[in-house]
Protein backbone atom coordinates (compact mmCIF):
# COMPACT_ATOMS: atom_id res chain seq x y z
CA UNK A 1 0.00 0.00 0.00
CA UNK A 2 1.71 3.35 -0.97
CA UNK A 3 1.54 6.65 1.60
CA UNK A 4 -1.25 8.35 -0.44
CA UNK A 5 -3.14 4.87 0.01
CA UNK A 6 -2.57 5.52 3.63
CA UNK A 7 -2.88 8.86 4.21
CA UNK A 8 -6.77 8.61 2.86
CA UNK A 9 -7.03 5.97 4.96
CA UNK A 10 -6.13 7.75 7.64
CA UNK A 11 -8.01 10.75 6.67
CA UNK A 12 -11.24 9.03 6.30
CA UNK A 13 -11.12 7.66 10.06
CA UNK A 14 -9.79 10.11 11.45
CA UNK A 15 -11.83 13.04 9.83
CA UNK A 16 -10.96 16.59 9.35
CA UNK A 17 -8.52 18.51 11.74
CA UNK A 18 -10.38 21.80 11.63
CA UNK A 19 -14.00 23.03 13.12
CA UNK A 20 -16.02 21.88 10.81
CA UNK A 21 -20.17 21.98 10.29
CA UNK A 22 -22.32 19.47 10.39
CA UNK A 23 -24.70 18.27 7.87
CA UNK A 24 -27.56 20.33 8.47
CA UNK A 25 -25.38 23.63 8.59
CA UNK A 26 -24.37 22.61 5.68
CA UNK A 27 -27.00 22.07 3.83
CA UNK A 28 -28.16 25.29 4.62
CA UNK A 29 -25.22 27.28 2.87
CA UNK A 30 -24.57 24.81 0.61
CA UNK A 31 -26.09 27.46 -2.40
CA UNK A 32 -24.40 30.28 -0.41
CA UNK A 33 -20.91 28.66 -0.65
CA UNK A 34 -21.28 27.00 -4.06
CA UNK A 35 -21.95 30.59 -5.95
CA UNK A 36 -19.32 32.87 -3.38
CA UNK A 37 -17.12 30.27 -4.70
CA UNK A 38 -18.57 30.85 -8.39
CA UNK A 39 -18.09 34.49 -8.55
CA UNK A 40 -14.92 33.87 -6.59
CA UNK A 41 -15.74 35.71 -2.88
CA UNK A 42 -13.86 34.00 -0.39
CA UNK A 43 -16.16 31.28 0.36
CA UNK A 44 -14.41 29.59 3.17
CA UNK A 45 -13.33 32.88 4.83
CA UNK A 46 -16.86 33.44 4.82
CA UNK A 47 -18.63 30.40 5.74
CA UNK A 48 -15.97 28.58 7.92
CA UNK A 49 -15.86 25.27 8.72
CA UNK A 50 -17.76 24.38 4.84
CA UNK A 51 -14.33 22.91 3.51
CA UNK A 52 -13.26 20.84 6.49
CA UNK A 53 -16.87 19.27 6.69
CA UNK A 54 -16.94 18.76 2.68
CA UNK A 55 -13.50 16.86 3.18
CA UNK A 56 -14.54 14.73 6.33
CA UNK A 57 -18.45 13.99 4.43
CA UNK A 58 -18.20 12.25 1.15
CA UNK A 59 -22.26 12.47 1.18
CA UNK A 60 -22.29 16.39 1.67
CA UNK A 61 -19.38 16.32 -1.00
CA UNK A 62 -20.87 14.67 -3.52
CA UNK A 63 -23.93 17.07 -3.13
CA UNK A 64 -21.57 19.89 -3.19
CA UNK A 65 -19.82 18.49 -6.63
CA UNK A 66 -23.52 17.99 -7.82
CA UNK A 67 -24.47 21.54 -7.27
CA UNK A 68 -21.37 23.42 -8.43
CA UNK A 69 -21.33 21.74 -11.32
CA UNK A 70 -25.43 22.18 -12.38
CA UNK A 71 -24.84 25.89 -11.83
CA UNK A 72 -21.69 25.81 -13.83
CA UNK A 73 -22.98 23.71 -16.82
CA UNK A 74 -25.40 27.22 -17.26
CA UNK A 75 -28.30 27.83 -15.31
CA UNK A 76 -31.40 29.94 -15.82
CA UNK A 77 -30.07 33.47 -15.44
CA UNK A 78 -32.25 34.87 -13.16
CA UNK B 1 -54.95 10.87 -4.98
CA UNK B 2 -51.29 10.47 -5.59
CA UNK B 3 -48.73 12.95 -4.79
CA UNK B 4 -47.73 12.93 -8.32
CA UNK B 5 -51.06 13.25 -9.11
CA UNK B 6 -51.72 16.06 -7.25
CA UNK B 7 -48.51 17.64 -8.08
CA UNK B 8 -49.36 17.36 -11.54
CA UNK B 9 -52.47 18.88 -11.28
CA UNK B 10 -51.34 21.71 -9.01
CA UNK B 11 -48.90 22.28 -11.71
CA UNK B 12 -49.42 21.61 -15.10
CA UNK B 13 -47.11 19.30 -15.11
CA UNK B 14 -44.65 18.58 -18.27
CA UNK B 15 -41.36 17.09 -17.50
CA UNK B 16 -39.86 18.00 -20.88
CA UNK B 17 -37.60 15.57 -22.47
CA UNK B 18 -33.93 14.82 -20.19
CA UNK B 19 -31.39 17.68 -20.00
CA UNK B 20 -28.52 17.98 -21.37
CA UNK B 21 -25.75 20.31 -19.14
CA UNK B 22 -26.77 23.32 -21.25
CA UNK B 23 -29.75 25.78 -20.68
CA UNK B 24 -32.48 26.63 -22.88
CA UNK B 25 -33.39 29.90 -24.21
CA UNK B 26 -36.88 29.48 -22.33
CA UNK B 27 -34.61 28.21 -19.10
CA UNK B 28 -32.71 31.36 -19.19
CA UNK B 29 -35.79 33.66 -19.61
CA UNK B 30 -36.91 32.15 -15.74
CA UNK B 31 -37.97 35.15 -13.76
CA UNK B 32 -35.89 36.31 -10.91
CA UNK B 33 -35.84 35.06 -7.58
CA UNK B 34 -37.99 37.77 -6.69
CA UNK B 35 -40.35 37.13 -8.91
CA UNK B 36 -40.15 33.81 -8.33
CA UNK B 37 -40.94 34.01 -4.52
CA UNK B 38 -44.02 36.75 -5.59
CA UNK B 39 -44.99 34.07 -8.04
CA UNK B 40 -45.26 30.82 -6.06
CA UNK B 41 -46.65 32.34 -2.75
CA UNK B 42 -49.53 33.96 -5.07
CA UNK B 43 -52.49 31.98 -5.94
CA UNK B 44 -54.81 30.65 -8.77
CA UNK B 45 -53.53 30.47 -12.48
CA UNK B 46 -49.96 32.68 -11.79
CA UNK B 47 -48.88 30.53 -8.83
CA UNK B 48 -49.78 26.74 -10.92
CA UNK B 49 -47.45 27.93 -13.58
CA UNK B 50 -44.85 28.77 -11.36
CA UNK B 51 -45.03 25.78 -9.68
CA UNK B 52 -45.10 24.15 -12.65
CA UNK B 53 -42.33 26.02 -13.75
CA UNK B 54 -40.22 25.14 -10.39
CA UNK B 55 -41.15 21.35 -11.13
CA UNK B 56 -39.40 21.55 -14.67
CA UNK B 57 -36.44 23.10 -13.21
CA UNK B 58 -36.27 20.74 -10.15
CA UNK B 59 -36.08 17.63 -12.75
CA UNK B 60 -33.51 18.80 -14.99
CA UNK B 61 -31.47 18.76 -11.57
CA UNK B 62 -32.45 15.60 -10.66
CA UNK B 63 -32.02 14.10 -14.44
CA UNK B 64 -28.42 15.94 -14.36
CA UNK B 65 -27.90 14.19 -11.20
CA UNK B 66 -28.86 10.34 -12.65
CA UNK B 67 -26.73 11.52 -15.74
CA UNK B 68 -23.69 11.97 -13.47
CA UNK B 69 -24.14 8.55 -11.76
CA UNK B 70 -25.43 6.74 -14.29
CA UNK B 71 -22.11 5.01 -14.69
CA UNK B 72 -22.46 3.45 -11.40
CA UNK B 73 -25.46 2.30 -11.47
CA UNK B 74 -25.38 0.37 -14.85
CA UNK B 75 -27.20 -2.44 -14.40
CA UNK B 76 -29.93 -0.17 -13.15
CA UNK B 77 -32.83 -0.06 -16.34
CA UNK B 78 -33.45 3.76 -17.96
CA UNK B 79 -36.72 3.82 -17.37
CA UNK B 80 -36.41 3.32 -13.91
CA UNK B 81 -33.94 5.59 -13.60
CA UNK B 82 -35.63 8.24 -15.17
CA UNK B 83 -38.50 7.05 -12.44
CA UNK B 84 -36.72 8.02 -9.86
CA UNK B 85 -35.22 11.00 -10.77
CA UNK B 86 -39.26 11.96 -11.12
CA UNK B 87 -39.84 10.85 -7.99
CA UNK B 88 -36.90 13.06 -6.42
CA UNK B 89 -38.15 16.07 -8.24
CA UNK B 90 -41.49 15.95 -6.61
CA UNK B 91 -40.22 15.65 -3.41
CA UNK B 92 -37.98 17.82 -4.00
CA UNK B 93 -41.34 20.31 -4.94
CA UNK B 94 -42.63 19.51 -2.04
CA UNK B 95 -39.71 20.60 0.21
CA UNK B 96 -38.77 24.14 -1.70
CA UNK B 97 -42.90 25.22 -1.03
CA UNK B 98 -42.45 23.77 2.19
CA UNK B 99 -39.61 25.69 2.94
CA UNK B 100 -40.02 29.17 1.12
CA UNK B 101 -40.05 31.08 4.01
CA UNK B 102 -36.46 29.88 5.11
CA UNK B 103 -34.93 31.41 1.45
CA UNK B 104 -33.08 34.33 2.34
CA UNK B 105 -31.69 35.38 -0.81
CA UNK B 106 -27.68 34.56 0.11
CA UNK B 107 -28.68 32.94 -3.05
CA UNK B 108 -29.97 32.71 -6.45
CA UNK B 109 -33.38 31.26 -5.99
CA UNK B 110 -32.79 28.37 -8.27
CA UNK B 111 -29.49 27.73 -6.85
CA UNK B 112 -31.37 27.20 -3.20
CA UNK B 113 -33.92 25.11 -4.83
CA UNK B 114 -31.66 23.02 -7.09
CA UNK B 115 -29.97 22.01 -3.98
CA UNK B 116 -33.31 19.73 -2.54
CA UNK B 117 -33.59 18.18 -5.35
CA UNK B 118 -29.87 17.02 -5.67
CA UNK B 119 -30.09 16.13 -1.94
CA UNK B 120 -33.44 13.91 -2.88
CA UNK B 121 -31.78 12.36 -5.99
CA UNK B 122 -28.20 11.75 -4.70
CA UNK B 123 -30.20 9.91 -1.44
CA UNK B 124 -31.91 7.77 -3.97
CA UNK B 125 -29.31 6.75 -6.31
CA UNK B 126 -26.87 6.12 -3.76
CA UNK B 127 -29.53 3.89 -1.76
CA UNK B 128 -30.52 2.20 -5.30
CA UNK B 129 -26.67 1.64 -5.92
CA UNK B 130 -26.53 -0.76 -2.78
CA UNK B 131 -29.79 -2.08 -2.74
CA UNK B 132 -28.68 -5.54 -3.38
CA UNK B 133 -25.63 -5.36 -1.07
CA UNK B 134 -24.75 -6.12 2.29
CA UNK B 135 -24.08 -3.33 4.76
CA UNK B 136 -20.66 -4.70 6.92
CA UNK B 137 -20.60 -3.00 10.06
CA UNK B 138 -17.19 -5.05 11.05
CA UNK B 139 -13.72 -4.06 9.58
CA UNK B 140 -13.56 -5.90 6.25
CA UNK B 141 -9.70 -6.03 6.28
CA UNK B 142 -7.87 -3.47 8.12
CA UNK B 143 -5.32 -1.78 6.31
CA UNK B 144 -1.82 -2.98 5.30
CA UNK B 145 0.66 0.27 6.27
CA UNK B 146 3.31 -1.96 3.96
CA UNK B 147 4.96 0.15 1.54
CA UNK B 148 8.11 -0.84 -0.07
CA UNK B 149 9.31 2.99 -1.32
CA UNK B 150 9.26 3.92 2.46
CA UNK B 151 12.17 4.00 4.71
CA UNK B 152 12.30 1.27 7.10
CA UNK B 153 12.10 3.69 9.97
CA UNK B 154 9.19 5.40 8.16
CA UNK B 155 7.47 2.14 7.72
CA UNK B 156 7.58 1.35 11.68
CA UNK B 157 6.24 4.68 12.62
CA UNK B 158 3.05 4.02 10.13
CA UNK B 159 3.00 0.83 11.27
CA UNK B 160 2.98 1.79 14.88
CA UNK B 161 0.59 4.41 14.22
CA UNK B 162 -2.00 2.51 12.23
CA UNK B 163 -1.84 -0.27 15.84
CA UNK B 164 -2.56 2.42 18.09
CA UNK B 165 -5.64 3.76 15.99
CA UNK B 166 -6.63 -0.12 16.18
CA UNK B 167 -6.34 0.46 19.85
CA UNK B 168 -7.97 3.88 20.36
CA UNK B 169 -10.92 2.23 18.08
CA UNK B 170 -11.22 -0.33 20.38
CA UNK B 171 -10.71 1.30 23.40
CA UNK B 172 -12.24 4.87 23.39
CA UNK B 173 -15.51 4.15 21.23
CA UNK B 174 -18.87 3.17 22.41
CA UNK B 175 -20.02 -0.17 19.87
CA UNK B 176 -22.42 1.91 17.93
CA UNK B 177 -19.32 4.79 17.20
CA UNK B 178 -17.15 1.86 16.58
CA UNK B 179 -19.84 0.28 14.07
CA UNK B 180 -20.32 3.19 12.23
CA UNK B 181 -16.59 4.67 12.12
CA UNK B 182 -15.80 1.13 10.50
CA UNK B 183 -18.97 0.86 7.66
CA UNK B 184 -18.51 5.03 6.74
CA UNK B 185 -14.79 5.02 7.07
CA UNK B 186 -13.09 1.67 6.23
CA UNK B 187 -15.54 -0.16 4.27
CA UNK B 188 -17.00 2.48 2.15
CA UNK B 189 -20.93 2.24 3.16
CA UNK B 190 -22.45 5.57 1.80
CA UNK B 191 -23.76 8.08 4.50
CA UNK B 192 -27.23 7.79 3.28
CA UNK B 193 -27.21 4.24 2.90
CA UNK B 194 -25.91 3.39 6.39
CA UNK B 195 -29.02 6.21 7.60
CA UNK B 196 -31.62 4.05 6.03
CA UNK B 197 -30.53 0.57 7.65
CA UNK B 198 -29.74 2.01 11.16
CA UNK B 199 -33.09 4.38 10.80
CA UNK B 200 -31.91 7.11 11.73
CA UNK B 201 -30.26 10.49 9.67
CA UNK B 202 -27.33 11.75 7.70
CA UNK B 203 -27.13 14.45 10.18
CA UNK B 204 -27.63 12.31 13.36
CA UNK B 205 -25.31 9.65 11.74
CA UNK B 206 -22.29 12.09 10.73
CA UNK B 207 -22.18 13.47 14.14
CA UNK B 208 -21.48 10.14 15.60
CA UNK B 209 -18.89 9.68 13.09
CA UNK B 210 -17.59 13.07 13.88
CA UNK B 211 -17.38 12.44 17.64
CA UNK B 212 -15.59 9.40 17.05
CA UNK B 213 -12.78 10.98 15.08
CA UNK B 214 -12.54 13.83 18.03
CA UNK B 215 -12.12 10.98 20.36
CA UNK B 216 -9.76 8.64 18.40
CA UNK B 217 -7.14 12.39 17.36
CA UNK B 218 -7.97 13.34 20.90
CA UNK B 219 -6.47 10.05 22.21
CA UNK B 220 -4.08 9.72 19.77
CA UNK B 221 -2.31 12.95 20.11
CA UNK B 222 -2.48 11.87 24.47
CA UNK B 223 -0.37 9.07 23.29
CA UNK B 224 2.51 11.55 21.42
CA UNK B 225 1.40 11.02 17.65
CA UNK B 226 1.73 14.43 15.59
CA UNK B 227 -1.32 15.11 13.60
CA UNK B 228 -0.72 17.34 11.85
CA UNK B 229 -0.91 16.85 7.97
CA UNK B 230 -3.62 14.05 8.58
Amino acid sequence: MDKRTNDKILKRLLGPADPELLCDECFEKLDQYVELEFRGREADARIPGMRAHLEGCPACHEDYESLRDLVQSGEPND
Amino acid sequence: MSARAAISLMAGMSSGPPISGTASQSEREQPDSREWLSALRGTGVGRNAAVGRLHQLLVRATRFEVSRRRAALSHVRGEELDDLALQAADDALVAVLAKLDDYRGESRFTTWAYKFALLEAGVRLRRRAWQEREVVLEPEAWPLMADGRRSPQRQAEASELMQALKHSIDSCLTEHQREVLVALALNGVPLDVLAERLNTTRGALYKTLHDARRKLRSDLAQKGFTLDSI
